[in-house]
């Protein structure tokens, strides 16, 4: 049973101006078996969230508490992050020219087992989710992300999920730039992660279309920097109805 | 009037023979392009570069030790051991000749002073002929050592329908002014590997002048690791036609360091192929001069040469700050019947975006890092001919990589 535990977490970023605080306490827990969705408008913050736990050099913390399983993940560098058991899903993956996604994702593996997966099982595990989330194999011997199109580039995304299987996945509008299939292949890799383990993951989006295929057990609205609001899978059919402005307008209020 | 006094606009095939009089430099005309450069054997037909000279625009002339104002005394010895040396090799023959061999200079005339310094200073040259299939030869270019300077001269020629490969190692201290000559035969096949390990301080600055037979191939690899200054000059002249030349390189500059290669591929006769892939690797360090990297590549069709194909690319991969990589491709093409012909450069960056993907991924930083490089010079390395050489070239760039503990 895993828990990632976010504690009153600030967090800001360098600018020309000075520093800028983006996240202004944000408290939230995600138990192993739960789906959280965070929805807020734009320049909320919910980025920077997903990317301040994952420890992007470009974000400082300036207080709070990340926790997984009670370990302290803001001390951790960004590699042993991901081995200790999370997963990032970004919005703009990476492009990494020389290195073929084979190799990379072999690497990858390698690194979060803590060794290397047995080749003759490996090439069949790499083969079978390939083909789950409708990829051509030939993307192998491509290198990582290099000239994908956005909706390869996500599917790949969540190849790696698949293979690297972390305790809890952060997922960074991984539905965004998607057509009605892509989100429908996206989000059944995802269930079927989720399915397969006792595992969290934390869903962050702009829209509620993706909730239509992953079922949340809890909403969060993310406005000015922190969760404003919390409830069940309702609250974002009433985000869909009434959009964000209540929300952004109390966290106007309150900061 | 010498030929180097044309402008740009009478470029032809004539303005590439000798010229034995008349200077090109700062007084002279500039050429528009690699179509009228001036070639001599003769040190004095050439005045002392200053540095923004067209072809020395990027070299820091001041670290140069004199091999190109006549200031260096040449009190050195730079000492060349053929591994096969001793006669007992099935196919290959080295001997020690004058200047006055007739071999020497088929492979091609120097185009710039430092090469020209070299030809006319040099008294003994070595050849090292290769007839059949022999086996590998390993050939030490030895540095004159530290603070010494020195010339030098070697000429690799094939008999016809041979097929051999050479290896030609730098090594060691001091700064070296030489030429290379590969006279490569009719229906011969010569595979070279030129590796630049030279201590820290050494200077090397080399012309390699290959010459093609009929139906002849070159495969040649370029290594540069060593050096303050390493500046390699390969032209490649086609002396009949269904010649095939494929060149790569494979640089890793580290802080301080100057590395430039300047290609010159001379598509003169029909039914002729060339294809250049440089790759280079660059990383600095605060405070110490920028590590440095120059590609200059250089293909000419002239009007004669038709069904030309050719093709060039150099990808510079900058690891970190303080590096810095030029990059100059340039294709001149007189003839409309050309099989094909195209030229790429593109210079990018390790960034932290990278770096971050992966470790996000749980690959450590030094992983990640060696994943980029390796995988950036893999298809370089795959292509050197001798598996101990290939896996010590491999083992030097992570060298490389440890230098900076990063």
């Amino acid at each position: 049973m895993s828990t990632l535990e976010i504690k009153d977490l600030h967090a800001s970023v360098t600018t020309d101006a000075g520093a800028k605080e983006i996240l202004r306490g944000v408290d939230l827990t995600v138990r192993a078996g739960e789906t959280h969705a965070i929805m807020g408008p734009n320049g909320s913050g919910k980025s920077t969230l997903a990317y301040a736990i994952a420890g992007h050099p470009k974000y400082e913390i300036t207080g709070g508490e990340v926790l997984l399983d009670g370990e302290n993940v803001l001390e951790m560098t960004v590699d042993e992050r991901a081995r200790a058991g999370l997963f990032l899903a970004m919005q703009y993956p990476v492009e990494v020219p020389g290195v073929s996604m084979a190799n990379f994702l072999r690497s990858a593996a390698t690194a979060v087992r803590g060794e290397a997966p047995k080749l003759r099982t490996w090439v069949k595990e790499v083969k079978g989710a390939m083909d789950d989330l409708e990829i051509d194999q030939a993307f192998a011997e491509r290198s990582v992300n290099e000239g994908f199109s956005g909706g390869e580039k996500k599917r790949h995304e969540v190849l790696q999920l698949s293979l690297l299987k972390p305790k809890v996945a952060i997922l960074d509008e991984t539905d965004s730039g998607l057509d009605v299939d892509a989100l429908r292949v996206v989000s059944e890799g995802v269930n079927r992660y989720k399915a397969a383990g006792d595992v969290g993951v934390l869903l962050i989006t702009h829209y509620t279309r993706i909730l239509k295929h992953i079922t949340p057990d809890f909403v969060h609205v993310f406005a000015g920097g922190k969760v404003v609001e919390s409830g069940g899978a309702e609250l974002a059919d009433e985000l869909e109805t009434n959009g964000y402005v209540k929300f952004t307008g109390a966290a106007a209020a309150a900061s | 009037m010498s030929s180097s006094q044309t402008t740009g606009t009478q470029a032809s095939a004539e303005n590439v023979a000798v010229a034995a009089e008349g200077k090109y430099g700062q007084g002279g005309v500039p050429p528009s392009g690699a179509m009228e450069r001036f070639l001599s054997y003769d040190v004095e037909a050439f005045e002392v570069p200053g540095g923004r000279e067209e072809n020395w625009r990027f070299t820091p002339m001041k670290r140069l030790r004199g091999l190109h104002d006549g200031t260096a005394a040449f009190d050195g010895t730079a000492v060349i051991d053929v591994a096969a040396g001793d006669g007992s090799a099935d196919g290959v023959t080295v001997e020690s000749v004058g200047r006055d061999d007739e071999r020497i200079g088929k492979g091609g005339i120097p185009a710039d002073r430092v090469a020209a310094q070299a030809w006319s200073a040099f008294r003994e040259a070595t050849v090292v002929t290769l007839d059949g299939t022999p086996e590998p030869v390993t050939i030490t270019l030895n540095g004159p050592g530290t603070g010494a300077t020195a010339v030098a001269h070697l000429q690799i020629r094939t008999t016809p329908h041979a097929e051999a490969t050479v290896v030609v190692e730098g090594r060691g201290s001091g700064a070296l002014a030489d030429n290379i000559e590969f006279v490569v035969a009719d229906g011969s096949k010569l595979t070279v590997v030129v590796t630049e390990e030279w201590a820290d301080d050494a200077v090397h600055v080399s012309g390699q002048h290959i010459a093609l037979g009929r139906d002849a191939t070159i495969v040649a690899t370029s290594v540069a690791f060593g050096g303050d200054l390493v500046r390699v000059s390969p032209t490649v002249n086609y002396t009949a036609p269904g010649g095939s030349a494929e060149l790569f390189g494979l640089g890793f500059a580290d802080a301080g360091q100057h590395l430039e290669q300047r290609l010159l591929v001379d598509h003169s006769t029909p039914n002729c192929s060339s294809n250049v892939l440089y790759k280079n690797a660059l990383q600095g360090e605060e405070g110490v001069t920028d590590a440095h990297t120059v590609w200059i590549g250089d293909v000419l069709i002239r009007a004669a040469a038709e069904q030309t194909e050719t093709f060039e690319f150099n990808r510079n991969l900058v690891l970190t700050a303080h590096a810095r990589a030029d990059s100059v491709p340039n294709l001149e093409i007189e003839t409309g019947e050309i099989a094909g012909a195209g030229h790429a450069s593109a210079t990018g960056r390790f960034d932290d975006e990278q770096l971050f993907y992966l470790q996000s991924r749980g690959i450590p930083e030094d992983v990640a890092r060696r994943l980029v490089v390796r995988g950036f010079f893999g298809e370089i390395l795959a292509r050197i001919p001798v598996a101990e050489l290939r896996e010590r070239l491999e083992a030097a760039v992570e060298a490389e990589l440890a230098v900076t503990g990063v």
